[in-house]
């Protein structure tokens, strides 16, 4: 079901981010399920040389990337932005061993959002992740998503930063309720 | 319940600890925060510990992300109740990605030893080993004797993962043994003891 008013030229952004999370040489991809994500989280679960790892909640994944560096592997948490919430705590660990964690979240709470209930994590993620040493870009261009990603795989595995892309629902397209 | 069960007859954490690292040989090991980081650090420290100081609930998930990485060697996780109760999910987690070379150790004394000793949900009958069961578990089980104990051990490095054991230990504390507190220092060392010139490469400034 396509629950997304999604422009079409804007589609294939998510096989973008897959060619660069191939590039960085990533391992390990740790997600909650989100429509903004769906087609990604598919790419990675097809390829040999990935290993998705589906979590209860997204603190888990924060946690798993920190063993996946620890054992020489490189790792992304692919994530809704009410999963930034759950990520808080464990992110102390990210920020005390300085472990490299990219991530990208796909926003709800913002452009267009119909459910109010997704509106106070939304608009919490900026402050949330920066509170928590998490440098944060927000995308809302179709275009700029693979170079915002490819930077963002830079400063994280060559700096050993912990870095989030957040991506629009301007992009996304807001959930359609009908 | 049986004699066994209960506090008198339980085993010393201490010593449970000392015997299952005993054989550890190559393992690598993550210990939870709190109690079992001082159990693991009084038995000796090692490069290829990582004792995780904070992060409540993680070390189960980084020991699976570490067993991932590291599909060759065994990986082991010593942890406590209370912390394994803030990351029961984990376990949901750990049984689906299926990893033969992890084992996940509970140092259960059904206490929160290191904030004035309440009872965690162990106490009152939560079975961390059947929930480990539950999920999917190649083998789960609850250890409150020697003789338990000492079936484990024979196991832990030889057996098809993912391991789950929930150790019954009397409340009796120990001295606590402190072992290196700083994050990057113990990230660091534990890569470098792993990965060798990857780690040196990288500190060094090449690319990797």
């Amino acid at each position: 079901m396509n629950d997304r008013s999604t422009p079409a030229e804007t589609r294939h952004w998510p096989e973008a981010i897959f060619e660069v999370l191939k590039d960085a040489s990533i391992a390990q991809i740790a997600y909650v399920p989100d429509a903004g994500h769906a087609r990604l989280i598919e790419l990675c679960h097809a390829d040999e040389g990935m290993r998705a790892v589906a979590l209860t909640s997204e603190e888990e994944g924060v946690a798993l990337l920190c063993g996946a560096w620890l054992g020489g592997a490189r790792g992304a948490l692919l994530m809704q932005s009410s999963g930034v919430g759950n990520c808080i705590n464990m992110l102390s660990v990210v920020q005390e061993c300085r472990f490299p964690l990219l991530s990208i979240v796909t926003m709800r709470g913002e452009w267009g959002e119909f459910n109010p209930w997704q509106v106070p994590m939304g608009q919490g993620v900026a402050s949330a992740l920066g509170n928590a040493g998490v440098i944060t870009e927000f995308v809302d261009d179709a275009d700029d998503i693979a170079d915002s990603v490819r930077a963002a795989s830079e400063l994280t595995f060559n700096a050993f930063r912990a870095v989030a892309v957040c991506i629009s629902q301007r992009v996304l397209g807001s959930k359609v309720w009908k | 319940m049986s004699s066994d069960s209960s506090a008198a007859g339980r085993l010393d954490r201490r010593a449970a600890v000392e015997q299952i690292l005993a054989e550890r040989g190559d393992a690598l090991l993550v210990t939870g925060l709190g109690s079992t980081t001082w159990d693991a650090a009084a038995v000796g420290d090692s490069d290829q510990n990582f004792y995780v100081w904070g992060g409540m609930g993680g070390a189960a998930m980084i020991g699976l992300g570490l067993a991932l990485a590291q599909p060759e060697r065994r990986v082991l996780v010593i942890t406590g109740d209370g912390e394994m109760l803030m990351g029961l999910g984990a376990l949901a987690t750990i049984a689906v990605q299926s990893p033969g070379n992890l084992a996940v150790m509970v140092v259960d004394n059904e206490l929160y030893g290191e904030t004035g000793m309440q009872h965690t949900h162990t106490h009152f009958g939560v079975d961390l080993a059947g929930i480990a069961t539950a999920a999917g578990f190649a083998s789960a089980r609850t250890v409150y004797t020697q003789s338990d104990l000492d079936t484990l051990c024979a196991s832990i490095y030889q057996a098809q993962g993912p391991l789950f054991a929930d150790i019954k230990v009397s409340p009796e504390r120990h001295a606590t043994v402190l072992p290196p507190r700083d994050g990057t220092h113990l990230k660091h060392r534990f890569r470098r003891a792993l990965l060798g010139d990857e780690e040196a490469g990288a500190l060094a400034g090449r690319e990797t």
